[in-house]
Formats: C-alpha cells, sequence, structure tokens
C-alpha cells in the first residue's frame, strides 16, 4: 500500500496547550481517508500543518515520500471549514487570482475554469461579485477553486456543511470522480455519519490524540458485536423467546417493520454462528428481518475513546 | 515572487478601483483649495468692515492728523459735541465706540488716564490701533519737552537688511525661510496623513479578509508573510500613484491658471494698464517667490519624500496590518490605536515647534533620527539643507526598524489571522510572537 501522505509523530502546542500529541498517519494514495473526531479534537491543527499554514513543533510529514516543501501547496486542494471568498470582488477574477496563487498559468487557469463553470451550469455567474451569490452558489464555486489546480491531495474540512441535499450529492459526486482519477481524498468531519459511506479509511482524533485508524472495514470488523437484529413472526412469541435465551444473548428491539411479530436484538454465543440462529429462527417462525448491527463510526468511536482513557 | 506580485498587483488594483480611492485623488484636492479660498475669503470679510471711532479730546494736545485712519479703523472727530452727547451716540449705535481724553497736567497723566467706550467689548486690534495712535502723539510732544529735535529723529531711522548665505555660498532670505518652513509642514503633514489613512486601509483589507474567511484559503497558497508584505507594498503603490496624480494635477491647474493670468497681463491694451494689474495682483512678489521656490532642493526633497513616505507607511502599516490580524472587528482595534497615532502626533508637533525655530538644533536632530518620527521631522528639516551623512543614517536606521517591525508584526499576523473569537489584549500579543512557527 502506497501513501500518498505519511505524518510520524507530530506535536503541535500553543502555550501550555496541547494540540497534536505525536500523531502519526498514513494516507494511502487514491482513497476516501475520514479524519474524524469532535470540535476541538485536532484536526483542524493538523489540516493546518499538513497545508502548512502552521509548522508542527516536532514531527515531519512526507509527501510521495518526500518531506514537506514550500511549492507543495501546488500538489494540494484545501476547502477550509470557514468558506469565504473576496466579497466585492468578482467571481471570474477571484477564480483566476486563487488559481495562479496555486501556481497556474492565467491561460490555463482559465481553460479549466469555462470547464468547470460550464460543468457546474454556472458559466453566467463569471461578472457577478461574490456577495450577489446566496451561500450555495458561493459554495459551488469555492469548490471549483479548491480542485481547480488538480491536486493530488485533496482535504475537506465539514465538506457537506452549507451544501443543501441536491449540491452535497452534486459535490460528493464529483469528489468521488476525483478520487478515480486518482487523487487521494481527506475529509475531515465531527459528524462522522456524514463520510462514512464514502471513506476507505479512517483515523479517529480525540482529545490531541489519534486512538484508532486503519481501514474502515477492518476497522468495524474489530468492533463488531456480532449482534442482530431480528422480526419474527410466530404464534408463540413466548417459546421463542424462552428457545433464544437458552443459548443466546437477547435484549429487546424497537424498530419499524410492516409486519407483526417478535422483535429482539439477539448476540450471538460462543460456538454458534448467524447460520445456526437463522436456522432456529426460521424453525419456530416465519422471518421478516434478519439484520447485522454493524457499529456505527459513531458506537466505534464511543468504545475507542473509553477504551483509550482505560488505558490512560 | 511570482506570487508576491500577484497579490501586489490584487491589493493594488482592488485599491484603486474603490470608490473611495477615486474620490480621494480627484476631490480631495479641489476641497482643499476650496477650504484655503473659503478661509481666506473670511478672513477678508472679517476684517473688511471699518470701525468708526469718535474722539474726544479735553486735552487740546491733539489734532485732525494725529489720527490717522487705518484699513480698520476710521476716526471722527467730536470735541465740539462734547462726552455726553457723543455716549449718546455711541449706545444708540450711530458708531462702534468713542475714545476720551481728558486734561491733565503731565503727558503721563494723560497717557493714564484715556478712556474708551463701547456698546461691545471692543477687539484687541482695534484698542491696539487707538492706542498707537495715542503713543504716537505723546511721544512726540514728550520728546519736544525733552528738547529732542523730531527732524533729527526722522532724519536718523535706518534699516538693516540681512542677507543670509550658507557655505556653499548660496544667497537665501527670509522669504525662503518662510517657504521652507511652509514646505516641510506641508510634506511632513501629508506624510502623517497618508500613514493614517493608508494605514487604516491596510488593517481594514486585513479585517476583510478575517471576517469574509478567504484567509485560510489564501493561507493555503501563500505564506502569511507574503500575503501581509503584498498587502502593505500594493497599498503604498496606490499611495503614491496618489501623490503623482496630485502632483500632475498642481502642475496642470498652475499651468492653465499662469496661463488664463499672463492672458490677463499681457492682453490689455496699455502698457500702463497691465503695470496697474500686475501691482494690484503683486506680480512681481509672486515672480519672487516662485524663483525662491525654485532654488530649494527640489529634486532632492522629491526623492527623500518617495523613500521617507516609503519607509514610515511601511514601518507603521505593518504594525497596522499585525492590529487586523489580531482583532475580528474594527471596533476592537481602538486599545490598539494610541500606540500608533502617538508618535506621528509627536513627530508633527516637534516638527512643528522645533524645527521651525532651529531646524539643526539637538531636539529636531535627535527626532529625524527616530525611526518613528524620522520620516516627518526629516522630511520638515530638509528643505533647510541637510546633510547627505545625516540623511544617509537616518535612512539606515528606518530600514533596519522597519525591518525589525516587519519582522515581530509578521509573526503577530500569522497567529492572529487564524484565532477568532476572543478580543486578544497585549499579553495574548506577547505570547503569540513567541510561538514557534
Amino acid at each position: 500500500m502506497e501513501s500518498v501522505l505519511e505524518i510520524k509523530n507530530v506535536v503541535k502546542k500553543y502555550g501550555d496547550f496541547t494540540a497534536l500529541n505525536n500523531v502519526s498517519l498514513q494516507i494511502p494514495k487514491g482513497s476516501v481517508f475520514g479524519l474524524l473526531g469532535p470540535n476541538g479534537a485536532g484536526k483542524t491543527s493538523l489540516i493546518r500543518i499538513i497545508n502548512q499554514i502552521t509548522m508542527p513543533d516536532s514531527g515531519t510529514i512526507l509527501l510521495d515520500g518526500k518531506p514537506l516543501a514550500p511549492n507543495d501547496v501546488e500538489h494540494i486542494g484545501y476547502l477550509p471549514e470557514e468558506r469565504g471568498l473576496y466579497k466585492s470582488m468578482k467571481v471570474g477574477e477571484q477564480a483566476l487570482y486563487l488559481a495562479q496563487l496555486k501556481g497556474l498559468t492565467k491561460a490555463e487557469a482559465k481553460k479549466r475554469l469555462k470547464y468547470w463553470f460550464d460543468k457546474f451550469d454556472i458559466a453566467g455567474w463569471w461578472d457577478k461579485k461574490i456577495e450577489e451569490l446566496s451561500k450555495g452558489m458561493a459554495q459551488k464555486v469555492q469548490f471549483i477553486v479548491t480542485v481547480l489546480h488538480q491536486p493530488k491531495l485533496l482535504i475537506f474540512d465539514e465538506p457537506f456543511s452549507g451544501f443543501d441535499p441536491i449540491n452535497a450529492k452534486l459535490i460528493a459526486k464529483e469528489i468521488l470522480q476525483l478520487r478515480d482519477e486518482g487523487a487521494t481524498i481527506i475529509f475531515s468531519t465531527h459528524r462522522m455519519e456524514s463520510v462514512e459511506e464514502m471513506c476507505d479509511y479512517i483515523a479517529l482524533i480525540h482529545e490531541s490524540n489519534k486512538i484508532v485508524d486503519g481501514k474502515l472495514d477492518d476497522i468495524k470488523r474489530a468492533y463488531r458485536t456480532n449482534t442482530f437484529q431480528i422480526g419474527v413472526q410466530t404464534t408463540d412469541p413466548a417459546a421463542l423467546q424462552a428457545a433464544l435465551e437458552e443459548k443466546y444473548t437477547v435484549a429487546p428491539a424497537n424498530f419499524k417493520l410492516l409486519s407483526e411479530g417478535l422483535q429482539l436484538n439477539v448476540t450471538l454465543t460462543e460456538g454458534n454462528t448467524s447460520n445456526n440462529l437463522l436456522a432456529l429462527l426460521t424453525r419456530m417462525g416465519e422471518v421478516h428481518h434478519f439484520v447485522e448491527l454493524v457499529p456505527s463510526t459513531n458506537d466505534i468511536f464511543i468504545e475507542a475513546v473509553q477504551k483509550h482513557s482505560k488505558k490512560a | 515572487m511570482k506570487k508576491l506580485k500577484l497579490i501586489i498587483a490584487r491589493e493594488f488594483i482592488a485599491k484603486v478601483k474603490n470608490k473611495t480611492f477615486l474620490i480621494m485623488t480627484f476631490l480631495s484636492p479641489l476641497l482643499m483649495i476650496g477650504m484655503g479660498a473659503l478661509v481666506v475669503f473670511l478672513m477678508n470679510k472679517n476684517t473688511e468692515t471699518i470701525r468708526e471711532i469718535a474722539y474726544v479730546d479735553a486735552s487740546g494736545l491733539f489734532s485732525k492728523t494725529d489720527f490717522v485712519d487705518s484699513e480698520s479703523v476710521k476716526y471722527i472727530d467730536f470735541t465740539a459735541e462734547g462726552m455726553e452727547a457723543t455716549k449718546e451716540k455711541v449706545a444708540a449705535g450711530t458708531y462702534y465706540g468713542v475714545v476720551y481724553i481728558p486734561k491733565k497736567n503731565n503727558l503721563e497723566a494723560v497717557a493714564a488716564s484715556v478712556e474708551f467706550y463701547s456698546k461691545d467689548a471692543p477687539g484687541m486690534t482695534v484698542i491696539e490701533t487707538v492706542e498707537r495712535s495715542i503713543n504716537r502723539r505723546l511721544r512726540n510732544l514728550k520728546m519736544t519737552a525733552l528738547g529732542i529735535d523730531l527732524n533729527k529723529i526722522k532724519a536718523s531711522k535706518i534699516s538693516s537688511n540681512i542677507k543670509m548665505f550658507n557655505f556653499s555660498g548660496e544667497e537665501s532670505s527670509k522669504l525662503i525661510n518662510g517657504i521652507k518652513v511652509g514646505v516641510g509642514t506641508l510634506a511632513g503633514y501629508l506624510l502623517m496623513m497618508f500613514v493614517i489613512i493608508y494605514g487604516t486601509s491596510v488593517m481594514r483589507s486585513v479585517i476583510e479578509e478575517k471576517t469574509s474567511r478567504i484567509i485560510e484559503v489564501i493561507v493555503s497558497s501563500v505564506k502569511p508573510f507574503q500575503l501581509m508584505m503584498g498587502k502593505i507594498i500594493g497599498n503604498a503603490a496606490a499611495g503614491l500613484l496618489q501623490f503623482f496624480i496630485w502632483g500632475v494635477l498642481l502642475f496642470v491647474i498652475t499651468s492653465v491658471a499662469s496661463a488664463a493670468f499672463g492672458v490677463q497681463v499681457f492682453g490689455s491694451s496699455t502698457p500702463e494698464q497691465a503695470a496697474a494689474i500686475s501691482e494690484v495682483t503683486g506680480g512681481g512678489k509672486l515672480e519672487m517667490l516662485l524663483q525662491e521656490v525654485l532654488r530649494l532642493p527640489l529634486l532632492k526633497m522629491a526623492v527623500l519624500f518617495v523613500f521617507y513616505f516609503l519607509g514610515g507607511f511601511m514601518l507603521y502599516s505593518s504594525l497596522y496590518a499585525a492590529i487586523g490580524a489580531a482583532v475580528d472587528n474594527e471596533t476592537d482595534t481602538q486599545q490598539f490605536m494610541f500606540p500608533i497615532i502617538a508618535p506621528l502626533m509627536l513627530a508633527v508637533y516637534v516638527g512643528a515647534f522645533t524645527v521651525i525655530k532651529d531646524p539643526h538644533g539637538p531636539i529636531s536632530v535627535m527626532f529625524s533620527h527616530i525611526p518613528f518620527t524620522s520620516s516627518i521631522v526629516m522630511l520638515m528639516r530638509v528643505p533647510f539643507g541637510v546633510s547627505w551623512g545625516e540623511i544617509a543614517i537616518s535612512m539606515t536606521l528606518l530600514v533596519v526598524t522597519f525591518i525589525a517591525i516587519v519582522w515581530l508584526a509578521a509573526k503577530i499576523y500569522r497567529v492572529g489571522i487564524l484565532m477568532y473569537g476572543k478580543k486578544p489584549t497585549y499579553k495574548d500579543l506577547w505570547k503569540w510572537l513567541r510561538y514557534n512557527g
């Protein structure tokens, strides 16, 4: 697995406050990487270091195996959490200016802007001032400016905040396409459920420490509880519940189901597989619902925090 | 370097395209001329009123020739009417006031007991005019009494006119000293205004980037230091452009005015008329003034003005930029403003009081070397002739300080632009100065 970005033992302090405590991460090339954690955990500090806005107190950052150099800003695209553009500047002028700051020539920037403006159907905005646009419209412009220089690493801080659902979907589609074209994406967010579906890898940051990282599927497997949510229609619910409790750990459950019946959360015990459970259920009634309760990133985060604080 | 150029160009264009810039550039000279004209007009209007003053001379020492009418005072002899009748007339508002000279045994007693009655308290100039007239007569009487021949006194009058030279052999005059003071003060004052106006503009632009949140996008592309310098240089360029436009305007206006003036003079039918006009308008004086101005080290002054403008502006505007970065909105800047404005004001006052009195005195020299005041004070001194050696020291100090201040300001700027919410204190700024990277 080749890493586009390697973060090694990064420490960042602001006075007495430690923002990042010896954080190490590897961001695989061509992946979507979720940098997750609550507000104030240290995500933005880390992103600013990657963007060379601030310097780490110690530790190194390698981009494609080489330490970050000033010119590397041209290979990184960054959409900050707090979006912003010059309010009184025209859309086109502003986009050209920002693109040139990222190292594009004026002609090249113009060509690419035309492509994106056509794609988003906003060519008519070129001579409008940002203050004349709605927040959602300005966000589209900002997205274009972020990806225009075709960076190999794209960092989105709270990527979908401020977009309405339709535009959020449009942006998500564009981001995945950029990934397919070879870019690596970092999503940083405290709303973990918002990016869960898109992430291949995640890292959980809590109080300046990285507490978990790795492939999302692997982490989910590691944190699985082997609990199944079941819905069974049966003539004798009491008998079924008794039979289940004999072999499994059973807890009441409540979820929406079209048919009436017994609803339970059943956790597998040593020596039993999901097939055993399913066989038992089909013997005693009609199975309408059988789903493994996969832990959400939120659940994983809460458990990881508990484990981490116990260790500490 | 390429990015710095881009930033400078953006800042320059943003500033120059701004309506305020256009208005300031083209309207403020008109405004200034208008204000000047208004002041002159009002001053003339004020002195135009002639006060009619009656006098009652009971002493019999004065005659009509002793009370000479002046620009503002006209005398009328009411000795015949007597004091009571005249007072009534004054009270009725026919005359401004009445002077009463009583009859006494000796001149000293007369001098001590002259009285003046008026409805309103009279202005200083009126009283002084009246006193002068009375003094002149009484002094002459006294001198005659002492046996001094008045004709001899008159004949003895002589006045000297010292011609001033410096060691390079240039002749100077009193007139040119006035011009030097004027030019120096104007340059120093202009510089202070520009530092404050353009410095505030740099500060606003920093605050705008912070509140619009574009700052984080920009600093992910360029170093904060580049952004800050780009902003300062872009604004300085806009300032120079404004000066340049003013210079051109001044040149055009004076050429047009003098052309119009010339036509008026030489277009008149007879030479007598022309002479009369030039007499009235003080054409000869104007010509002399122009000659004197041209004898000033104009090129040196222009070059130094540009240098000290850039040096002073960049020194102060880096402080303005740091303050803009530290706060979230303009109202929070007030606590940091005083330390910036204070040295500028000090410089102007020092310039106004000491340079004019003694351009090469110790205080003037000292303040023209302290970098925070040197740009203003030195500019005031330059018209009086300052050696290049002294200027070089002052310039070097300014440049060195500028570099040090920019370095410090950049540290505050770098941290401040990403800080939101809390209104910073001086303690916070000190803390930011010591952050790494």
